[in-house]
């Protein structure tokens, strides 16, 4: 089976995210999709799964033309995708979710649940994925949970398999198992579309790579032929410095200090327990771990946003528990919000309100009753012009920018005034290689400038990069503590629990 | 760069209070129940549980009152003590039994020296949870696709003034497919406004109330007080299942009532078997949770909103015409007094499943039968606050017992396809 896209072009009001797209992929072969976020890699692969309708274009299955209309026509073609986010009812059963919308019935619309787990069951076993049918979905880890999507999709008997950023949330070992299933699937004879924005993957599992770049296809190329550097800048469209040099200094004192802290999250389950750590200036002491390890609960612990039930932090030798977010970022702890859409900005407010978010009541900016917006806004441009804010003014909402640029801004705003100590979480989730270049290397001059910097990033590579140390969380818990130079393989046995 | 602004000792951390509330809570209940019921008590409460003429005929319960209330006290406060000392697993269970314990004295209290037909009471429970459940059973079709319906009031109101108005003129089996279809069309309203136009939820849902309120109070005065033939439909009557009708207790209880009460207990049982056993029912409860998710797989987000709030609009309807052609015969303003209201909550303390709401609508109901059986017999509560017990009830439950229940996770957001 041969499946092709010619001349696909999407647009969202004025903005074009896919402009005369050309590509195609046959049974028993894997095409990589690589590109930047924003690229337009989800919106080409929302058209052939018939959630998005093309503007103009064809899709060609065995040289026929077909046109979808909804994803039921999609799935009946034989395509399917796992998303980057799972489409799965957390509340549902493995099976339930797999059956969904197909579902084996017998009189009164009654489903065959015993039909149906056997299904689920077979699936499973031919493709060595290991799933239990009766498990209920949010009781799953992460890496089973993409085992389900995959099962979701073969069960309507695809023949193409489309996987959006499927790493994304994988340790490195589930990463190597889901290579396993991926190459596996293609051998069976399966046609398989990789998407994602990381070049080593690429080049490792695809046998052929499309660049997309704006919404347009840059290159292809074949990965025994190329390279990272390569790569990135067809993606990124001009040279790329992968390497951030970080030259090795000795650490100063002891800044933040915590003992035994433990943490209890909104469903009254103890998340962070017997956590301890020092900090020590002119440090980058990066946190490793798969998202949902406790490191969110540990560094609003840290910020004042979650309460801690036991332990203690101090900081200069003060103790600190359970101290206001104000009093903490008062004493110079100064916090990047692990989400920027939802913590770090207010997307409907002007980038000058939002430069002022957590400082407004300071003299500089507040005089009795009143703002004052001219020292506010000065104090804005500063910050873009210091940080590379790319925006039209400093009157347009932080919601038009660029994932980038808000990030920039984020940065801007906690890391232009007085600042001993900084907790950056994803500091570069979603955010595009140039920024990415500019934020480490910010994040590295402060470090250098005296700092101490606490990491919080699931990128094993920008842990392993930045960082002077390492410390990772499995289920709440610090289960090593380890050297930059420690081979990655490691550190990725310790993300899955496992210490040697 | 560097300096830092030192700060006040750090802020002492708090302990969890919830056993200690629960089981003060539960001594508190207790010294209350004593106090309040067991002083001064005195004689036999005498609780009859069959009539005289029926077949198996049942002795009455007799219950020395000051000995039954010191001991329902004595054991309330134990169940606090212990709470206190060390919370069981099992603690909603020892609310459940401390809370029957203190209405079982409050009612012994009542009728000391007096005599009370239980059974009766009983009876009145299941009728009276009828239109809750109904309502609950509305909300449930609703909210397992996430929309939520605060309409439901408006909705089972305009099935009672239908059911009154087309059971006077074309016989009350019409009027009753009448009210149910109108409470369809409020359905169809519902779904056109949330769905369709993502209007708020709850905006449209208040806005339902408003009119049906406002257009039946219209035709009340202008159409059913001028033409009183207009109001006065026949009530259907009971049936009474053989055999089972015979049944001490249980047989008035259950099998000796009108279509509305079987019908009832028909609908909550293929509304679970809807939910929970059946491909559409699956898909309802997708839509509800994920509707992207369901996008994904084929199933048109829109259309399972669309049917589903509509045959919950159907059942409010049905519901509603209860009050007319179940009950009374004829229309009143504003009869329903917020028993569509009270279904909601019904159906938060069932958790969104059928059997459950059927539950709390019978603790409801109860609720609403006790403060009318007991006007008869003439305690010295004024009937005020008697005619308030079902609200407090709905109030306590669901402020203080519901705390953790889990909506459906899509719940109140209006769905937008993407093109």
């Amino acid at each position: 089976m041969k499946i092709e896209l010619k001349e696909i072009s999407k647009s969202f009001g004025p903005v074009a995210a896919n402009t005369k797209i050309n590509l195609s992929v046959s049974s028993g072969e894997t095409l990589g999709l690589l590109g930047e976020n924003g690229a337009g890699k989800t919106t080409l692969m929302n058209v052939l799964t018939g959630l998005y309708k093309p503007d103009s274009g064809q899709v060609l299955i065995k040289g026929q033309q077909r046109e979808f209309s909804n994803p039921r026509d999609a799935i009946k073609n034989g395509i399917g995708m796992v998303h980057q986010h799972f489409m799965l009812v957390p509340v549902f059963s493995v099976t339930e979710n797999v059956i969904l919308g197909n579902e084996p019935t017998t009189a009164v619309n009654r489903i065959n649940l015993k039909e149906a787990r056997e299904k689920v069951q077979n699936i499973s076993s031919k493709y060595n994925l290991n799933v239990d049918p009766d498990e209920l979905v949010e009781r799953l880890p992460v890496g089973v949970q993409q085992r389900v999507e995959i099962i979701k999709i073969l069960f309507r008997k695809a023949e193409l398999l489309i996987f959006d950023e499927p790493t994304a949330v994988l340790t490195p070992q589930e990463v190597s198992d889901f290579f396993m299933i991926v190459n596996s699937l293609k051998n069976s004879g399966k046609a398989i579309i990789f998407i994602t924005h990381k070049l080593h993957e690429v080049i490792q599992i695809c046998d052929r790579i499309n660049v997309l770049r704006r919404g347009e296809v840059v290159g292809e190329v074949n990965p025994k032929k190329t390279s990272n550097s390569e790569l990135a800048e067809l993606m990124v469209g001009r040279s790329v410095n992968l390497n951030t040099k970080r030259k090795k200094i000795d650490p100063g004192n002891v800044l933040l200090k915590v003992k035994n802290l433990q943490v209890i999250s909104d469903k009254k389950e103890k998340v962070v327990s017997d956590v301890n750590l020092k900090l020590h200036e002119k440090e980058i002491l990066g946190i490793a771990g798969v998202q949902g390890n406790g490191q969110t609960e540990f560094i609003e612990a840290l910020t004042g946003l979650r309460k801690i039930s036991s332990g203690e932090i101090s900081y200069f030798d003060t103790n600190c528990t359970n101290f206001t977010p104000r009093k903490i970022h008062q004493m110079g702890i100064k916090h990047i919000p692990e989400d920027r859409q939802k913590q770090g900005l207010i997307n409907e407010f002007s980038l000058t309100e939002n430069i002022i978010l957590n400082t407004y009541y300071e003299a500089d900016f507040s005089k009795n009753i009143s703002l004052n917006w001219n020292n506010a806004r000065s104090e804005a441009a500063r910050v873009m012009k210091q940080f590379d804010v790319r925006a039209n003014s400093e009157s347009s909402p932080a919601g038009n920018l660029s994932g980038g640029n808000q990030q920039k801004l984020v940065i801007g705003r906690e890391m232009s005034r007085k600042i001993n100590l900084l907790i950056a979480s994803q500091p570069t989730r979603g955010v595009d290689v140039g920024s990415i270049e500019y934020i480490h290397s910010q994040i590295i001059a402060a470090r250098n400038a005296g700092i101490g910097v606490l990491l919080n990033s699931t990128e094993l590579e920008e842990i392993i990069t930045l960082s002077d140390r390492i410390v990772v969380f499995f289920e709440g818990k610090i289960v090593a503590e380890l050297p930059s130079n420690t081979d990655p393989k490691i550190i990725g046995l310790a993300m899955a629990g496992v210490v040697t | 760069m560097k300096k830092l602004v030192r700060s006040q000792q750090p802020i002492n951390m708090t302990k969890a209070h919830g056993p200690l509330i629960a089981g003060s809570f539960l001594i508190l209940l207790a010294i209350f129940v004593f106090i309040l019921f067991g002083f001064g008590v005195e004689g036999e409460a005498t609780f009859r549980l069959s009539r005289p003429s029926d077949p198996y005929a049942l002795p009455n319960l007799v219950l020395p009152a000051e000995n039954f209330i010191g001991i329902a006290s004595l054991i309330i406060a134990f169940f606090g003590a212990r709470l206190i000392v060390k919370t069981p697993k099992e603690y909603t269970v020892f609310f459940a039994i401390s809370f029957f314990l203190a209405v079982a004295a409050f009612l012994v209290w009542a009728t000391a020296g007096k005599s009370f037909s239980l059974t009766g009471m009983l009876q009145a429970t299941v009728v009276r949870a009828v239109p809750i459940a109904l309502a609950a059973m509305a909300g449930i079709m609703c909210e397992r696709v996430a929309v939520i319906n605060i309409g439901i009031e408006g909705m089972m109101l305009a099935g009672a003034f239908a059911g009154a108005l087309f059971g006077s003129i074309f016989g009350s089996v019409l009027g009753l497919l009448i009210a149910i279809t109108v409470g369809g069309v409020f359905g169809l309203i519902l779904a056109l406004l949330v769905v369709t136009f993502r209007v708020d939820q709850i905006i449209a849902g208040v806005a339902i109330n408003i009119l049906v309120l406002g257009l039946t109070s219209f035709f009340t005065s202008h159409l059913l007080k001028k033409n009183p033939h207009l109001n006065d439909a026949t009530v259907f009557k009971a049936i009474q299942i053989p055999i089972l009708a015979e049944l001490p207790i249980i047989g008035p209880m259950l099998f000796r009532h009108n279509i509305f009460v079987y019908l009832a207990i028909l609908i909550v049982f293929s509304t679970t078997f809807y939910l929970f056993k059946t491909a559409y029912g699956l898909r309802a409860r997708a839509v509800g949770e994920h509707p992207k998710a369901a996008e994904t797989l084929g199933i048109s987000v829109i259309k399972t909103r669309f049917v589903n709030v509509i045959i919950g609009g159907m059942i409010a309807g049905f519901g509603g015409a209860w009050f007319t052609l179940g009950s009374v015969g004829r229309f009143d303003e504003g009869m329903t007094g917020g028993r569509g209201f009270i279904g909601l909550a019904a159906m938060i303390f069932g958790r969104w499943h059928p059997v459950g709401a059927l539950l709390a609508a019978l603790v409801f109901g109860f609720a609403d039968s006790l403060q009318q059986k007991l006007a008869i017999l003439r305690t010295p509560i004024p009937s005020e606050f008697l005619a308030m017990s079902p609200y407090i009830v709905t109030i306590i439950v669901v402020a203080g017992i519901v705390g953790s229940a889990r909506p459906p996770q899509a719940i109140g957001k209006a769905y937008v396809k993407e093109s």
